[in-house]
């Protein structure tokens, strides 16, 4: 047995597996998956489609029972303690389409009725800038207020703990913007955050620490920052030269060896459509490129620097872009 | 501020939610009242239609003669055809009967048609009386025609009946099916709503709904066609809720698990073709054979159906419809319990 709970845990999760029946045999959507989140913390679950972060949320937030594995949330458990908890956490569905023909005050009314205590349904409102739509059909709304109306119903019973499972996907910039300030304003008011997101700018932007999982597992985890400096550098340099075609690569024949004798570079990155160098000082690193490009009369066809992401990170531990999936499928 | 229950919430929302849907006001209170109007004009009270008589001319002079006999005498469209048109009329129905005339008369005709059966009886009477015969004993007819024993007095109850049935089974069963698909049930299971509570929200509203929609069949019946009332009132609206509940009841287990509208379309077709069929909406159900009648009496509808004409055509009390009630409302319960216990949520 467990000893008594560490206070400052939100939640603690060990060992997961979810294995669902497919008709090509059993599948583990989640595959020993082993996480914390503290208490007052923006945690997210970082992964590409069908990583297993949605399973893993709706495992934590006790609407499917894990296969294997335990879970602990706001030191109770699910089905010992499911009123409590119920009554304490907040969730955001990946997708909820709520009744169309009730309005926003309507809607927020009855979810907050479901609650011993919570918010008003008003200052929710106020909370998601919804307020001027409280008479508004949820069927008029735009896809933004619909997520934010979501947040909303999160919201009604005062949560310590919130889920949010892709609270930004399919939404324009403006709106993930706008629903990026309230996540921020929820932590800033003490609130434990956990969202799931597959956009790596919002867990680089939102979260205190994130859980980078693929295939069910939890492949790398920490401050973004701390991700993104155990790349070795902090500045991806991309280039490509021209001439490349069948059977030759962006990089016109130089290989990865020989890339990484240049000055300032920690890791080399070959693709079909460029080449990605991470290196620590850009400064140092561009002139020894374009000097080696030079000596063997290779013409540069595109050259860029920017920050290191956690789409490197990803890349990185996996050979994958984290939105491979969505790429290759349109 | 004052806290709404959450059972009152979501009865009102469910309420809001539905009288803000202009198809669905009209599918459940409109529909019933326009089908009552249009059967009841169908099978008004009418004299007997005129018996429509063929007389094969194979044999010219004696069809003649039948011709003269039958038109001589009122009731009767008589034509003449050949042998073969009035066979192909009498197999298209539009005949009820060919009278062949030769060695006597030959009456050709289907027995499993009510009115050429009657035909049969008016021609052979016809013919005989036309031939001089006479009836040893005088007889006389008083024709009588009293609410009550009109079709449209049995069929304003089976209505009210397969009304309630539709609403209870529809109108859960879509609203459940379409909230699991878009998710609504399972972001309601993930708050600390009571389960019990959403799905007696759902069984509530229903009876709120099915209200105006009885006393406007009622209403209908009365005003329009002078269906009498004889038991009652209270008794019609207490049945008439009772049957709304538990249809509802019904509605919910069969929507219990389906993932589709098109899965719980077709799981409602297949419980309610049978009461449909069976159960006297339209004709008495005790048309089917006796070794059929303990199914059928068992069927819900049948037992709502009966309890509703007993009370209105009969005048009959509640307490004498225990029975039937009891079954009703086993229905009911039973359907909600097991709906409870196999829900999906999501």
């Amino acid at each position: 047995m467990h000893g008594p709970t560490t206070p400052s845990l939100a939640i603690r999760c060990a060992g997961l597996t979810k294995r669902y029946e497919s008709r090509t045999g059993p599948v583990d959507a989640v595959n020993g998956l082993d996480l914390d989140v503290r208490t007052g913390e923006c945690f997210g679950l970082l992964g590409p489609n069908g990583a297993g972060k949605t399973t893993t949320i709706e495992i934590l937030e006790g609407l499917l029972s894990p296969t294997a594995g335990d879970v602990e949330v706001l030191g109770m458990r699910w089905g010992r303690d499911q009123d409590d908890l119920r009554q304490r956490i907040g969730i955001s569905l990946q997708e909820t389409r709520f009744a169309e023909k009730l309005t926003v005050a309507e809607t927020l009314n009855l979810f907050r009725s479901f609650y011993r205590a919570g918010i008003e349904p008003a200052a929710a409102m106020e909370q998601v800038s919804l307020t001027e739509k409280a008479k508004a059909w949820v069927g008029k709304l735009s896809g933004g207020q619909r997520q934010r109306l979501a947040v909303a119903c999160a919201l009604v019973g005062d949560p310590e703990l919130l889920f949010l499972d892709e609270p930004t996907t399919g939404l324009d910039p403006q709106s993930r913007r706008q629903l990026w300030e309230i996540i921020r304003g929820l932590r800033a008011r003490g609130r434990t955050v956990m969202i799931t997101t597959h956009y790596m700018d919002e867990a680089e932007r939102l979260c205190d620490r994130v859980a980078v999982v693929d295939y069910g597992k939890v492949i790398a985890l920490g401050a973004p920052a701390d991700l993104i400096s155990r790349l070795g550098g902090e500045h991806v340099v991309e280039f490509a030269v021209n001439g490349g075609g069948p059977g030759v690569d962006a990089s016109g024949g130089i290989d990865e060896k020989t890339l990484l004798t240049l000055p300032a570079v920690s890791s080399v990155r070959i693709e079909a459509t460029g080449v990605a160098l991470t290196v620590t000082e850009p400064h140092l690193a561009i002139p020894g490129l374009l000097q080696k490009l030079q000596s063997e009369s290779l013409e540069l066809a595109r050259l860029t620097t920017r920050h290191v992401s956690l789409e490197d990170v990803f890349v990185t531990l996996t050979g994958r872009h984290l939105r491979d999936d969505q790429t290759s499928s349109t | 501020m004052t806290r709404h229950h959450p059972l009152e919430q979501l009865l009102i929302c469910r309420l809001r939610e539905f009288f803000r849907e202009p198809e669905a006001i009209f599918w459940v209170y409109g529909f019933p009242v326009l089908l009552a109007i249009g059967l009841g004009i169908a099978f008004r009270e009418k004299p007997p239609d005129m018996v429509r008589v063929d007389v094969d001319r194979t044999q010219a002079a004696a069809a003649d003669r039948v011709l003269a006999s039958l038109s001589a005498r009122s009731g009767f469209l008589v034509e003449e055809h050949t042998a073969e048109e009035c066979a192909a009329r009498l197999r298209m129905g539009r005949t009820d009967i060919t009278v062949v005339p030769g060695d006597g008369y030959q009456y050709v005709y289907d027995r499993s048609r009510p009115e050429s059966v009657l035909a049969r009886v008016r021609v052979d009477d016809a013919l005989q009386r036309a031939a001089g015969r006479q009836d040893p004993v005088g007889t006389g007819d008083k024709l009588v025609t009293q609410p009550g024993s009109r079709y449209i007095d049995f069929l304003i109850p089976g209505l009210l009946g397969m009304n309630l049935m539709g609403g209870g089974l529809w109108g859960i069963g879509f609203v459940t099916v379409d909230m699991r698909v878009r998710k609504l049930l399972k972001r309601l299971v993930a708050t600390p709503m009571r389960k019990t509570d959403f799905l007696i929200s759902m069984i509530g509203s229903r009876m709120i709904f099915g209200l105006p929609e009885i006393i406007l069949l009622l209403a209908a019946g009365t005003l329009l066609f002078q269906v009498m009332v004889r038991g009652s009132l209270l008794a019609v609206l207490f049945i008439s809720m009772l049957g709304a509940v538990s249809f509802s009841g019904l509605g919910l287990l069969v929507a219990c698990r389906a993932q589709k509208i098109e899965t719980v379309s077709g799981l409602m077709n297949l419980v309610m073709l049978p009461m449909w069929l069976l159960s006297g909406i339209f004709f008495s159900s005790e048309r089917f054979p006796a070794a059929a009648q303990p199914f059928i009496q068992a069927l819900p509808l049948t037992m709502l159906n009966e309890a509703l004409r007993a009370v209105i055509l009969e005048g009959a009390t509640l307490v004498s419809q225990l029975g039937r009630l009891g079954g009703l409302a086993a229905w009911g319960f039973v359907s909600f319990v097991l709906a409870l216990r196999w829900f999906r949520w999501s």
